[in-house]
């Protein structure tokens, strides 16, 4: 890097405010502004340059614009009332000629200057003109803007044909809005299909076909030679000649063969530009660290990223940055495509065609309009193609992500995560068929109208802003698929792209798997030194990060690291579960769901003496005692004098038993007493969710151990151990891992099973995910196929156990902070 | 004003916090940060009357327990996008000890 004085790594010693010059008013480098204005609104004196005469609108509206769907007072991002209110001085319509880097002056073609301590250049992309006889003639344009966008629509209104040069993604943007304003379109293509970078042939020739329906007319493989000009009058195109000798009337030309990064500015200062200014994971060019560059026009790694997600990505990196952050790093973005013509469900994402080394799903039903392709490559999804039926294309999008291995899913795959279990949106696919009233979010009860509302008056544009404005999609995250189509629809969001690595929470960029490698790795023993040694942006973190950091501290570290009650979800906190009134519910522990009338009695006493309003049986076989006060909880556990149940933890919950062979008829094993003997093996286990376990005696399996954590099932010959199952938002049929002999078998393989998720899992994620994420192979070959590793993760759990003080009797050991019962009072 | 004694600061857990009852109104909860700043809101999210003072406690902010909004401590507004704002009280901190004051007890969100 280039020599960097004092004042760049401290800008604002002085009092005076530091000067960041914004060159480019749209979509990339505005939202870095409004990044940067959340954290650090005082740090600087905004100026930006804009070329066009608008304030930054919504560029991939343009085709909704186009199409008489929006208008253009619509698509305002921000109105100049914005500007003005954050005190940013805006130059419209001044296009920026030079930069001098040395003076940091940036100079305008019609003089106007600034100075900046900062330089920020999202210059975007410029559209692609062919270089053919004619391309300067009048009724020639690109569409890359509202300047284009209107002139469309004023000759939709004079003339009759027009050609779309370009079967691309733009193009048929382009082509579906005049067709729909009543001209005459053809679309001329010179690849052997349309949108040959995002779809295959076969989905490319259902798109055209049903375009073709819509009235569109296509030329494929053709290379236009000439734009003829009218023989008299003004000299306005009326032609297209191709190559071919053929030619057709056209009264418009759009071009949409391409854009390419708008480096022109950045060469001109003398910025290194590959494809497009280069940039490192700052954002920071790598010329000049006191420019940066956002959007289409930077090139990071190589890569331009041409929708709009990555460039949000872009833009907060490059906030956190200039706010002195600094930690913040781009990793770079995956992508996805849809289609913006309304009723045509296009997807495709990641690599599509195939080639060495992959295997193809395909679903083909050209009558029906669907048809779908999954490239797998090593047992992982590397790239889907979707046409007519996207809903899952989300759930792909995922998978695709993340790198799960797809194996134990494969025959499904194609059916889509619906077929996996998934409900909540009553197997409803397409959003745009539903009604405002409809719900698209069965969780926390979200509209559809409430949703599209919040797209459009906050302006919101990925998956996650629409979670936490209207909580949609927030929960079990089944409906996912249509919140994305809605955000496509409303705002016209590549809503899905996301970074590589999913971080843990806003507080750091460092993932679940970062987190637990420093622990082990370093022996860190607190949640400081973690937040120290990873690197956080906050203190003490946030009420996401700090019970996972707690968590993975306390299960890597037994007996060594210390836990932090503070950093635990009042639950845990107070060994008990919150209720919406503030009360708490009391879950006595009954060992393999059995009970006695010593017990029952002492438990009427107890809700006799305290006035519990509720006592519930569970589907745990266990009685729930709710609405106890906080400050009776003490006493009431105290004077039922049973264990602690944990159902308030993320721990072991319940070991659900059938009677077994010791009274039923049909009994082959002595269900109650496995029972039995687990729970009082793995209680007090604490692990990254909560943990149910079952026993059925036969396989009649009364217990429902096919939808536990932990199933077990007798059998004549033994017992079957199933796990990773789950009966709650995905209900999940747990799978078979081992038939065993013997009680102490079940115990170590389940134990050693537990043990495993308890050092693998993310914190929050359920067996069942956790099995998912690494594959049912790999627990086989560490649990099953590993004899002595088995034995020694089942020595670990039970280290980890051993002496584990019960919280609802030995306060001190257990770290219960008592002074939470008692409120104090105030002499009044 | 007219101040009364609650508690000395280390009867506040560092990122936790206390009730303060009032008879016959509702309870005000004291919070006391990392860096040992206390701060005083009444015990009850905007969202659904969650006690807030069973979240957890970061930064100048408090999660509350039932749904997670997120409440600064110094002005008792919720953090965008969610909207609404809970009663805030004076507290004042003097050699350790932390004092509220009586009238804002008396009177403030009494209901």
């Amino acid at each position: 890097m280039a020599a960097v004085d004092d004042s760049l790594s401290a800008p604002n010693v002085s009092m005076k405010k530091s000067k960041l010059v914004l060159i480019g008013n749209g979509m990339a480098g505005v939202r870095t502004l409004e990044e940067l204005l959340k954290i650090a609104p005082e740090l600087y004196e905004i100026t930006v340059f804009g070329a066009e005469p608008h304030p930054n609108y919504n560029r991939i509206l343009l085709s909704p614009v186009l199409a008489g769907e929006q208008t253009l007072e619509q698509i305002v991002l921000n109105p100049l009332s914005w500007y003005a209110g954050h005190d940013i001085r805006l130059h419209l319509g001044k296009t920026v000629a030079s930069v001098d880097r040395r003076r940091r002056r940036v100079t305008a073609a019609d003089g106007t200057e600034a100075d900046y301590d900062r330089l920020l250049i999202a210059t975007g992309s410029r559209p692609l003109m062919l270089p053919v006889p004619g391309a300067e003639l009048d009724g020639v344009i690109a569409y890359r803007d509202i300047a284009d966008t209107q002139m469309m629509i004023d000759a939709a209104a004079r003339y009759r044909h027009a050609v779309v040069i370009g079967g691309g993604l733009l193009g048929l943007e382009a082509a579906n809005g005049l067709m729909l304003r009543g001209m005459q379109v053809t679309v001329v293509h010179l690849m052997p299909w349309l949108m040959e970078r995002q779809l295959d042939d076969t989905a490319a020739r259902l798109l055209q076909k049903s375009l073709e329906e819509r009235g569109l007319k296509f030329i494929i493989g053709a290379q236009t030679q000439a734009l003829i000009a009218t023989p008299s009058g003004p000299r306005r195109v009326a032609a297209v000649r191709f190559q071919d000798g053929r030619e057709i009337p056209a009264d418009l030309v759009v071009m949409a063969a391409g854009i390419r990064p708008n480096t022109e500015l950045a060469e001109r200062i003398g910025l290194h530009c590959q494809r497009g200014i280069s940039v490192n994971d700052t954002m920071q060019t790598i010329t000049d660290p006191r420019i940066y560059a956002v959007g289409e026009c930077a090139a990071h790694r190589g890569i331009t990223y041409g929708v709009v997600a990555p460039l949000f990505e872009q833009g907060k990196v490059c906030a956190t940055h200039l706010a002195q952050f600094g930690i913040g790093r781009y990793g770079g973005s995956h992508t996805s495509t849809q289609l913006k013509v309304t009723g045509i469900e296009l997807f495709s994402a990641g690599n599509f065609s195939g080639g060495d080394g992959t295997e193809e799903i395909v679903l083909s039903d050209p009558i029906g309009g669907v048809y779908k392709k999954l490239v797998i490559k090593n047992d992982k999804l590397i790239g889907a193609c979707l046409y007519g039926d996207t809903v899952d294309g989300s759930w792909y999008f995922k998978l695709l992500r993340d790198g799960r291995s797809v194996s134990d899913i494969r025959d499904k795959l194609m059916f889509g995560e619906s077929n996996l279990g998934d409900a909540g949106h009553q197997g409803r696919s397409r959003a745009a068929a539903m009604q405002d009233g409809d719900e698209v979010c069965g969780c926390n009860g979200v509209t559809k109208g409430t949703i599209c509302k919040a797209i459009k008056d906050k302006g919101l544009f990925t998956l996650d802003e629409v979670r936490r404005h209207t909580k949609a999609s927030a929960s079990c995250g089944s409906c996912t698929g249509l919140v994305e189509q809605l955000l496509m629809f409303s705002a016209g969001g590549d809503y899905s792209a996301a970074p590589k690595k999913k971080a843990l929470c806003g507080c750091t960029d460092a993932s679940h798997a970062d987190v637990r490698q420093a622990i082990r790795e370093h022996k860190l023993l607190s949640i400081d030194s973690v937040f120290a040694n990873v690197g956080w942006r906050t203190p003490n973190g946030c009420a996401s990060c700090r019970p996972a950091v707690n968590y993975y501290l306390v299960s890597t570290w037994p007996k060594e690291a210390a836990d932090d009650p503070q950093s635990r979800f009042v639950n845990e906190r107070s060994h008990a579960n919150i209720q919406k009134d503030g009360s708490y519910s009391v879950v006595p522990r009954m060992w393999g769901g059995e009970t006695t009338a010593a017990e029952l009695r002492r438990i009427a006493d107890v809700v006799d003496k305290y006035q519990i309003p509720t006592v519930k049986i569970t589907g745990g076989q266990r009685i729930d005692l709710l609405g106890v006060k906080k400050q009776d909880l003490r006493a009431v556990w105290q004077d039922i004098g049973m264990p602690s149940g944990h159902a308030y933890a993320k721990a072991l919950r319940t070991v659900k038993t059938c009677v077994g062979s010791q009274w039923c008829r049909f009994g082959t094993q002595d269900s109650t007493q496995m029972g039995k003997d687990l729970e009082r093996a793995l209680w007090r286990m604490y692990a990254p969710h909560k943990v149910k376990l079952a026993v059925s005696g036969c396989p009649r399996n009364c217990a429902e151990a096919g939808i536990k954590d932990v199933g077990i099932i007798g059998v004549d010959s033994g017992w079957e151990v199933h796990i990773a199952g789950n009966g709650g938002i995905k209900t999940e049929v747990a799978q078979f891992l081992v038939k065993l002999k013997t009680a102490a078998e079940v115990l170590e393989y389940s134990g050693a099973f537990l043990q495993l998720y308890r050092e693998e899992g993310w914190y929050l994620e359920r067996s069942v995910h956790y099995v998912g994420r690494v594959g049912l192979d790999h627990v086989k070959a560490r649990i099953v196929d590993d004899a002595a590793g088995r034995k020694a993760l089942w020595e670990r759990l039970q280290f980890s156990l051993a002496d584990e003080p019960d919280p609802w009797f030995d306060f001190d050991k257990a770290a219960v902070d008592t002074r939470q019962f008692d409120a104090l009072g105030a002499a009044l | 004003m007219n101040w009364t004694r609650i508690c000395r600061i280390d009867d506040i857990p560092r990122l936790g916090s206390r009730r303060v009852a009032r008879p016959g109104a509702p309870e005000v909860a004291l919070f006391r940060s990392a860096d040992d700043q206390v701060f005083a809101l009444l015990d009850r999210c905007p969202h659904q009357g969650g006690p807030l003072s069973q979240g957890i406690v970061f930064g100048t902010r408090v999660a509350c327990p039932l749904h997670n909004w997120t409440i600064a401590l110094d002005s008792g507004q919720a953090l965008e996008p969610d909207q609404g704002c809970t009663a805030r009280f004076s507290v004042s901190l003097i050699d350790g000890e932390v004092f509220l004051s009586a009238d804002e007890l008396a009177s403030r969100a009494l209901a």
